[in-house]
């Protein structure tokens, strides 16, 4: 037996209610957090993740009244993510009850954060989000290589930064996790940008956290094995009922990946 | 009954899990604190610990939780759980922070899952050790009551225990190399996973530690 890869429910939270979009617009509501965050719990996920998508500063504390009541229904690992921007937003939701927080845009402005952040609270929860959007190959002696940059604002905002040479970095600044959404498949249920997921998980010696595109069950599976994840992420194809993490579980065992069933 | 159970608060790290899944699984009373009178007055006492090993253990030694430990072991004989780092705390050393001195408490170290390091097929194994694994009980103990030998437990760690005397070993883990993911001795329970996030199977070792009566 060996260690488990990992199928994480993940939780996009608009001002206290579960909400998924399509490409970040046409936004559906999903639902209550907490009660979410417990069935997902009770259906074997093997931990969950939180993202506040809350553009308004002013409802951070509605999400740490969220993450509280999570922690106190939940006994599997929760990661908070979505606005974090200091040691003291981070000490914030851990003391809320999360396990792990989740940085993205401040690491980009402030990549610093990262190793301030690991070495006061350690690299075990310290995740940083990579959001990667595929952008003109390289051409090196006529052979063209695909190249993938990381992007801001919901993947609008280009930042010149290559994501595989940037997960490096974050690995040597601290990072104990990359959590890699690509930002041209999220919400299309066309499966995880396989490409950018193998490049990362093979560039790096910490855990890969695949998202973004997950529109079956067999686009997790292809997760693992093809892109080489530690662990899956999906959120609406679990919101609507379409399968449960029971299912998902069963359909990576099948295809002979070792899961906690 | 459980009694009170006091989860020694050094200061590294957030305690609520421990402290949420406790009262969950039943706990009379919880208190998270590093006040000696308190910590004496338990009927329980639950060592956690996160974070790096040398910064643990030099809160440890300010708050003299090393004494209200040792006196909870070796003087009241009460049910003690360690957990993660708190494990980990119990040896000898540490190579963590470039070699750490520890409690002493059991005679072992703590070693580095080193790198690269493969599985048995030849594959490449990722440090931290971080996910569900599967625990190997090697001898019964009250702690494992009703919990399946090979049951998954989530671990986060890139250090892993060593006894010296593997009789003490009640559990262990392969991740490359064979660690020790419990240790057992008289009135101590020592786990490198992380029960309070480890869903059924954590919650009912922890519920078998509230009914535990401490003998080995």
């Amino acid at each position: 037996m060996g260690l488990a890869r990992r199928i994480i429910p993940c939780l996009d939270v608009d001002q206290g209610r579960v909400v998924k979009g399509v490409n970040f617009v046409d936004i559906r509501d999903a639902g209550d957090p907490v009660e979410i965050a417990a069935r997902y719990n009770e259906q074997g996920a093997d931990e969950i993740t939180f993202l506040d998508i809350t553009a308004s500063h002013e409802a951070r504390d509605t999400t740490v009244h969220t993450v509280e009541a999570i922690a106190r229904e939940v006994f599997i690992p929760l990661t908070v993510g979505g606005g974090i921007r200091s040691v003291d937003d981070i000490r914030t939701m851990l003391n809320a009850g999360a396990d792990k927080v989740s940085i993205n845009t401040a690491a980009i402005h402030e990549p610093e954060l990262v190793r301030r952040a690991s070495e006061r609270f350690g690299a075990q929860c310290i995740v940083v989000a990579i959001d990667a959007k595929r952008v003109d190959d390289v051409i090196v002696e006529g052979v063209a290589t695909p190249r993938y940059e990381i992007f801001t604002h919901g993947g609008r905002r280009p930042t010149g930064i290559d994501a595989v040479e940037w997960a490096r970095r974050m690995a040597e600044l601290g990072a104990g996790e990359i959590l890699l959404t690509s930002m041209d498949r999220d919400g299309t249920r066309d499966g995880f940008e396989l490409g950018v997921t193998r490049a990362i998980t093979d560039a790096v010696d910490i855990p890969v956290i695949a998202s973004g595109g997950v529109g079956n069950l067999q686009h997790l599976v292809d997760g693992v094995i093809e892109g080489g994840a530690d662990a899956v992420l999906a959120a609406s194809i679990f919101h609507f009922g379409e399968y449960t993490v029971g299912e998902a579980k069963a359909a990576m065992a099948a295809a002979g990946i070792e899961v906690r069933l | 009954m459980s009694g009170t159970v006091a989860v020694i608060d050094y200061g590294m790290g957030n305690l609520h899990s421990v402290e949420s899944a406790l009262q969950h699984v039943g706990a009379d009373q919880v208190v998270v604190t590093h006040d000696a009178d308190l910590i004496r007055q338990a009927d329980r006492v639950v060592f956690p610990g996160v974070g790096a090993i040398r910064d643990c253990m030099a809160e440890i030694r300010r708050l003299h939780c090393d004494q209200l430990l040792d006196t909870a072991l070796r003087e009241q004989h009460k049910p003690v759980l360690a957990i993660c780092v708190g494990m980990q705390a119990l040896m000898q050393r540490s190579e963590e922070n470039d070699g750490v001195d520890c409690l002493g408490l059991i005679d072992g170290d703590v070693r580095h899952f080193g790198a690269p390091l493969t599985d048995a097929d030849g594959q490449r194994l990722k440090v931290p050790h971080m996910g569900w694994n599967g625990v190997q009980q090697a001898r019964p103990h009250a702690l494992w009551q009703g919990i399946p030998d090979g049951e998954r437990f989530y671990f986060v760690h890139s250090y892993y225990v060593h006894a010296q005397n593997r009789d003490l070993v009640a559990g262990s883990v392969q991740y490359g190399v064979s660690a020790d993911a419990a240790l057992a001795r008289d009135n101590l329970f020592a786990v490198q996973f992380h029960p309070e996030k480890s869903h059924r199977a954590g919650l009912q070792l922890l519920r078998n530690f509230l009914d535990w009566n401490g003998t080995c």
